[in-house]
């Protein structure tokens, strides 16, 4: 997809629900009018907002979702069903397959036979036209792709639209090249494929986080038995459709659907050689002491804490929307967040009003209306605990501004929320919020940024925002973070790696980094 | 691995590593070596003021090693920790021309291991030679990669929009290694250069049974401007040891290699709460097929004479982390 900077979101046009900030920054909803848009004060905006949404239609919801194994929708083993939600408005979408530790086991013994008996042994070019019919369809029925994940997942259409499907599409298209190149991807060596990979995916980029597993390992020659999360499984079940258009052989892509301890079932299955998880920090180290003392492999994409440093010679308007996308893309549901804010003292109190301005053009709802820029959290548990560490930012002392826009009365929302006066100690500068929170601390000098932002037992992403070439190559070196972000924020591409430091994991994903985490290196 | 009841026995007499007499039979007493630990730079004792005794592979007591404590382990990681920026700092050049300065002088101590190595291992002339010769060309080997193995791993990354866009390796940091147990000098420089070469500083917990030629490594480190504190040498029980480092938050990685099979499960569980990064034997040396194909396999898993098997730049980057970078092009 083109990353251009025309194409990025842009800020939605001024409606009746953005409202000036009051003077105070208690919440509420002000009536006053900027100035700059060219009224007078407190007179009324003179025009309507009408929503713009994305039509549904080109979505068509089966009933029931069943498990996609050996090339075949299959009913679950014990006939249990659960029910995903549009998070945005809590109406059930479909049943999905409560897949058992049977139908698990089955899935991975399915993968291994098309492991042994086809994929593992087929040549190179054949599996790099598999990739690239799989990245083609996806590209053609891309509008049905962005619909359905923001239906399920509650992210706006404007991002599943340009972002999440696009990037996923891209991902095949690049790891297909590699499938017939592997000889010349590793100097001196032989790169054999790995096996069956079991793959957890979070909720956050359902389909995205399936393109980083799914086309890598099938580019390696292995074959995947992936377990989507159980919000936002419909994407995940849609793509089985995908693979059976593109005639992909059966049982080199299986999906199970079910809670966690199916994905726990798939991690402890002696038939499988690799696994890959992306998600929270906490869950990543069950799977990494459950796969203690095996020769499986391991891949880990854990939490984040991103420090998004802005020096004082930073162009200040490029760094507020960089700051803004940072924090808010994707509702903040974005391990690679930019969480803490770090702004050099000198420009704080300018910097934070600019953001504060920026916070109340935001608008926030209806995930399918094309403006939407912050649509709905994923599911009611995460909701849960943004308010929870909200709560804790307010209770331990931080100063909380909330732009005065209206949210949905049905649904999952958050408003965009912005600590200021906030301590490197307090929860919400040290935890991962995983939502549409921006804690601002401050900082005097380079040393000190690079202290703060390295201050964390997360090591995954950073953001440097300054005018000076030299000065951000300085900050990239100290900063112990995986991706490093200059002047911009939040950037993604197939080609290249992406994963963290420390807590935040270890392999990458992405670029030829991401086909070495599928492949068993030997000497030639 | 030394057993609960040799370990367990009272210090007894303890042979002279080396006597010299004259033609008439009359000895002169030799002056024999206190094996200490290496941390930080210097050859402390245990702060335990343990000591568990060291047999030849023939059975004869040899010498009195240090028993670490897990205190010792801590401070080993402090000073580790401590000398860390330092070494990952240098330039790529200078991390090699260290690494070369240890094969100098590895090179100029050699009768020394080939002593020692022979004891310990039990080899005859020719085998401990053969064993020293290829840990001080292991050395070369890694001191070459220093400035090089950015641009094996490192790339230019052609994304879809107006960035510049590269992906570098970092060392990861503070690294335990549990060095093999059974090839004492080689299996051990075989495990520690590449750690070091990209700009980790490691934690080494030699091998239980054969302790002796790590400790007299430590020494030539020590004069060979590898920084103090970049290499620290612990002896004593693995059971004991290894848990310590494995549970340690400020341990980056960890190199299993020797680690026993029976522990290595309860190892890594323990490993996991600060996301180790973990490196052992590659995938085949675990296979039946690679254990029978390492045919001079000493039991550590892996025939360290061939250096097709037992250097590898994959073990450079088993400690690496890499870093992405996004750098706009504007105007």
């Amino acid at each position: 997809m083109s990353q251009d900077d025309s194409k990025r979101p842009q800020p939605s046009p001024p409606g009746t629900a953005i409202a000036r900030r009051p003077a105070s920054d208690s919440i509420g909803r002000g009536t006053e009018t900027p100035a700059s848009w060219g009224l007078g004060e407190g007179q009324a905006i003179p025009w309507e907002y009408v929503a713009a949404p994305e039509s549904r239609d080109v979505v068509r919801l089966k009933d029931r979702y069943g498990l996609f194994i050996g090339g075949e929708e299959v009913a679950p083993s014990g006939d249990q069903w659960f029910t995903t939600l549009d998070p945005a408005t809590e109406e059930p979408l479909a049943e999905v397959a409560r897949a058992t530790v049977e139908d698990a086991e089955h899935a991975v013994d399915v993968a291994r036979a098309a492991y042994e008996q086809r994929w593992g042994s087929l040549p190179g070019r054949e599996r790099a036209k598999y990739l690239f019919r799989i990245a083609r369809i996806l590209q053609e029925r891309s509008r049905e792709f962005a619909v359905l994940e923001t239906l399920d997942g509650g992210k706006p259409i404007k991002e599943s639209r340009d972002v999440d499907v696009p990037l996923a599409a891209a991902h095949f298209w690049y790891y297909a090249g590699w499938a017939d190149k592997l000889e010349y991807a590793f100097p001196g060596r032989e790169a054999r494929p790995l096996g069956v990979a079991a793959q957890v995916i979070p909720w956050n980029f359902p389909l995205l986080m399936l393109a980083w597993k799914v086309a890598p390992a099938l580019a390696a020659g292995d074959t995947v038995v992936l377990k989507p999360a159980t919000s936002t499984p419909l994407s995940a079940l849609l793509f089985a459709d995908v693979c059976r258009q593109a005639e992909l052989p059966p049982g080199v892509v299986n999906i199970v659907t079910g809670p966690g301890e199916i994905g726990m079932t798939l991690v402890k299955h002696p038939g499988v050689d690799k696994v890959a998880f992306t998600g929270s920090t906490e869950i990543g180290k069950r799977i990494a002491r459950a796969v203690a003392g095996t020769d499986k492999e391991l891949t880990l994409e854990l939490g984040g804490k991103a420090a998004n440093i802005v020096f004082d010679d930073a162009p200040l308007d490029q760094a507020v929307e960089g700051v803004i996308t940072g924090i808010f893309f994707n509702q903040g549901e974005v391990c690679c967040a930019g969480s803490r804010l770090l702004v050099q003292e000198s420009i704080v109190d300018r910097f934070v009003e600019k953001l504060k301005d920026r916070l109340d053009t935001l608008r926030v709802g209806d995930p399918l209306d094309k403006n939407t820029d912050v649509g709905a959290i994923n599911n009611a548990a995460q909701l849960a605990k943004i308010e929870e560490l909200v709560e804790a930012g307010v209770e331990e002392g931080a100063r909380m501004y909330q732009p005065a826009c209206e949210i949905p009365a049905r649904g999952y929302f958050v408003r965009p929320t912005l600590f200021t006066d906030v301590a490197l100690s307090h929860r919400i500068a040290q935890e991962e919020i995983f939502g549409p929170v921006l804690s601002v601390l401050t900082f005097r000098t380079p040393d000190e940024a690079v202290e703060k932002a390295n201050n964390s037992p997360y090591g995954l992403s950073a953001g440097v925002w300054t005018d000076k070439g030299s000065r951000i190559l300085s900050m990239v070196k100290r900063l112990r973070a995986g991706v490093v972000w200059a002047n911009t924020f939040n950037r993604f591409d197939p080609t290249s790696p992406f994963g963290g430091y420390k807590e935040s994991g270890f392999g990458r994903e992405g670029g030829l980094h991401g086909l070495l985490a599928y492949v068993d290196l030997q000497p030639r | 691995m030394v057993d609960a009841e040799r370990a367990g026995e009272p210090n007894g007499r303890v042979p002279d590593a080396v006597t010299t007499a004259d033609a008439a039979g009359r000895g002169r007493l030799a002056v024999r070596k206190t094996y200490k630990l290496y941390v930080g730079g210097q050859f402390p004792r245990s702060e335990s003021g343990r000591s568990y005794v060291v047999h030849a592979a023939d059975g004869s007591p040899i010498a009195n090693a240090v028993r670490a404590s897990r205190k010792d382990v801590r401070d080993a990681v402090r000073a580790a920790r401590g000398a860390f920026p330092g070494w990952e700092q240098k330039t790529a050049m200078n991390r090699g021309q260290v690494l070369y300065r240890v094969a100098e002088l590895l090179e100029g101590r050699r009768d020394q291991f080939e002593a020692e190595v022979a004891r310990a291992e039990g080899l005859g002339a020719d085998e401990a030679r053969e064993q020293v010769d290829r840990s001080i060309d292991r050395w070369v080997w890694y001191a070459g990669w220093a400035d090089k193995i950015t641009q094996l791993l490192g790339t230019v990354n052609p994304v879809g929009a107006s960035y510049f866009d590269f992906t570098i390796p970092e060392a990861t940091g503070v690294v335990g290694i549990v060095a093999p147990e059974s090839s004492s000098l080689l299996g051990l420089v075989s495990r520690l250069a590449p750690v070091l070469v990209s700009g980790n500083a490691a934690i080494v917990i030699a091998s239980e049974s054969r302790p002796l030629p790590a400790i007299t490594l430590g020494e030539v480190l020590a004069t060979s401007d590898v920084p103090a504190g970049v290499v620290n040498v612990l002896t004593g029980y693995r059971r004991e040891l290894v848990p310590v480092v494995a549970a340690h938050m400020d341990v980056n990685g960890l190199d299993v290699w020797g680690v026993p099979a029976e522990m290595l499960a309860s190892v890594v569980e323990t490993a996991a709460e600060n996301v180790k990064r973990l490196a052992g034997r590659p995938r085949r040396l675990r296979s039946a097929e690679g254990d029978a194909a390492a045919g001079r396999d000493a039991g550590d898993g892996v025939d360290w004479l061939d250096d097709r098997l037992a250097q590898r730049p994959e073990w450079i980057a088993a400690f690496l982390e890499m870093k992405t970078v996004w750098h706009p092009i504007g105007v």
